[in-house]
């Protein structure tokens, strides 16, 4: 049986993490190679980076701190974060990288996913979902290019797509409680798990690890990614799994 | 000192494998065909992609043969992923193929099937059959991080250091004299695959 997964998950902004609240409000939180480290001696069991610069983005900014994690990390990880082909893709990949994740460019190009994914597998794509709970609609919205531009597809329409492409794990965040510590929502990992045969990371909310029972417990879903739980309080993934195995979880042995 | 050499290979990323085997405190040199294999103590053959395509790569370099040359005078040698695989007499990725016969095995497609995905990608436990220097001082059944669709199945248990299960059980560590194979990323394993790549570069060779 496959382990649940904790990914801490880092946003890099020129170089420096970084943490928002519902996609804005960007804060300073470190550097991160030195939290990569951390995180490796807390048997993380794998880390994800997101690069958030909204300015001159591209794949080339993360060939440094792919090289310097690297050095000082012994675990899976996965970059993405303004991959807009898959030349950008395969160079993240040839660099060091695990895995992709890429999100906006899934929208508008999915041929990117079936490349790299023919070329290195599908396990090395990931598809980032990010979306928001629209009241007018009483349904989810999706959102790309960091949240700021509508997709005007439903989203089970959109991962049944993105797992034909040939990506090989949905990573559905929730713009509504990223950053806010008020837990993850549960409905939405829920329609995601219901429509994705492929592993579904759940992000956004993460605040305390009661949250993360209730979302391991009442979903089933493979991981929980987790920013704000570990970039400002003193939880660690140590931590998160003996509290977790308390409750029936199963997780990695180290 | 130990001088550990690392195999170039046609596609993948050596650098985190040179990068743990510089965090255990070791100098690794990246090794191609027309390198001194005398200079060194340690060979590791890592590898990911097809089998046949990878074993075919080596041929078209000289490379088994060197292989071959190097475990023959008792040194460490090391496979790694599809590098372990290729340790096997067959692989049946992509049509059959000789590998480089260290170890009786063959190396088959896993069943897969519902709830088993593949490739099978993830954080896997290790069961130790049997006692052997690489594993001294690392706990049984410790998880360690797979990525593969192919693999291993002796046809002599005593070649079994670790057993995995998914779908059907299959040797993720293997041994024959000096040579040993690990079928997960010790590279990729934090403190337990570390310990295994340092326990190997002590090594000697003999059981």
């Amino acid at each position: 049986m496959l382990k649940k997964r904790i990914i801490p998950i880092q946003l890099l902004n020129d170089g420096r993490l970084v943490k928002s609240v519902r996609f804005d409000s960007w804060r300073d939180v470190g550097d991160p190679v030195k939290s990569s480290a951390v995180y490796n001696s807390q048997y993380a069991d794998e880390l994800i980076f997101l690069n958030v610069s909204r300015e001159r983005r591209s794949v080339e900014d993360l060939q440094k701190i792919i090289t310097d994690v690297s050095k000082v990390s012994f675990m899976p990880m996965a970059m993405g974060g303004g991959i807009k082909t898959a030349e950008d893709a395969a160079f993240i990949i040839l660099n060091g990288a695990d895995k992709v994740v890429v999100n906006s460019v899934a929208y508008s190009n999915p041929s990117v996913i079936s490349t790299t994914a023919d070329k290195f597998g599908a396990q090395a794509v990931i598809v980032g979902i990010d979306v928001r709970w629209d009241e007018e609609r009483a349904d989810y919205t999706l959102y790309s290019d960091c949240g700021r531009r509508v997709e005007n597809v439903a989203l089970e329409e959109h991962i049944e797509k993105m797992l034909q492409a040939g990506a090989g794990e949905i990573m559905v965040q929730s713009i509504d409680r990223d950053g806010t510590m008020t837990g993850f929502d549960v409905p939405l990992i829920k329609r995601a798990m219901a429509v994705s045969s492929a592993p579904v990371i759940a992000a956004g909310g993460s605040g305390n690890y009661g949250q993360m029972r209730d979302a391991f417990v009442e979903t089933d879903v493979s991981a929980l990614a987790c920013g704000s739980l570990f970039n400002f309080s003193d939880s660690n993934p140590i931590r998160a799994k003996a509290f977790l195995s308390n409750h029936g979880l199963n997780f990695k042995k180290v | 000192m130990d001088t550990i050499g690392l195999l170039r290979m046609p596609i993948g990323n050596l650098q985190s494998a040179w990068n743990a085997l510089y965090e255990l405190g070791f100098d690794p040199e990246m090794v191609d065909e027309n390198s001194d294999f005398d200079g060194l103590s340690h060979l590791i053959v890592p590898g990911v992609g097809n089998f046949k395509a990878v074993m075919e790569h080596l041929e078209s370099k000289g490379l088994p043969k060197i292989i071959r040359d190097f475990a023959a005078t008792g040194r460490p040698t090391l496979g790694i992923c599809v590098g372990m695989q290729l340790l096997a007499t067959t692989g049946t990725e992509s049509g059959s193929t000789e590998g480089l016969g260290f170890v009786n095995a063959t190396v088959d497609r896993l069943p897969g099937g519902k709830g088993l995905p593949l490739p099978h990608v993830g954080w896997s436990t290790v069961d130790f059959r049997r006692d052997h220097p690489v594993t001294e001082n690392v706990k049984q059944g410790r998880d360690f991080y797979f990525v593969h669709s192919y693999a291993m199945h002796c046809s002599d248990e005593k070649n079994v250091i670790g057993l995995t299960g998914y779908g059907t059980d299959f040797a993720s560590i293997v041994s024959a004299d000096n040579v040993v194979g690990f079928q997960f990323h010790p590279e990729k394993s934090q403190a337990n695959g570390l310990k295994l790549l340092e326990n190997f570069c002590h090594w000697d060779g003999t059981c």
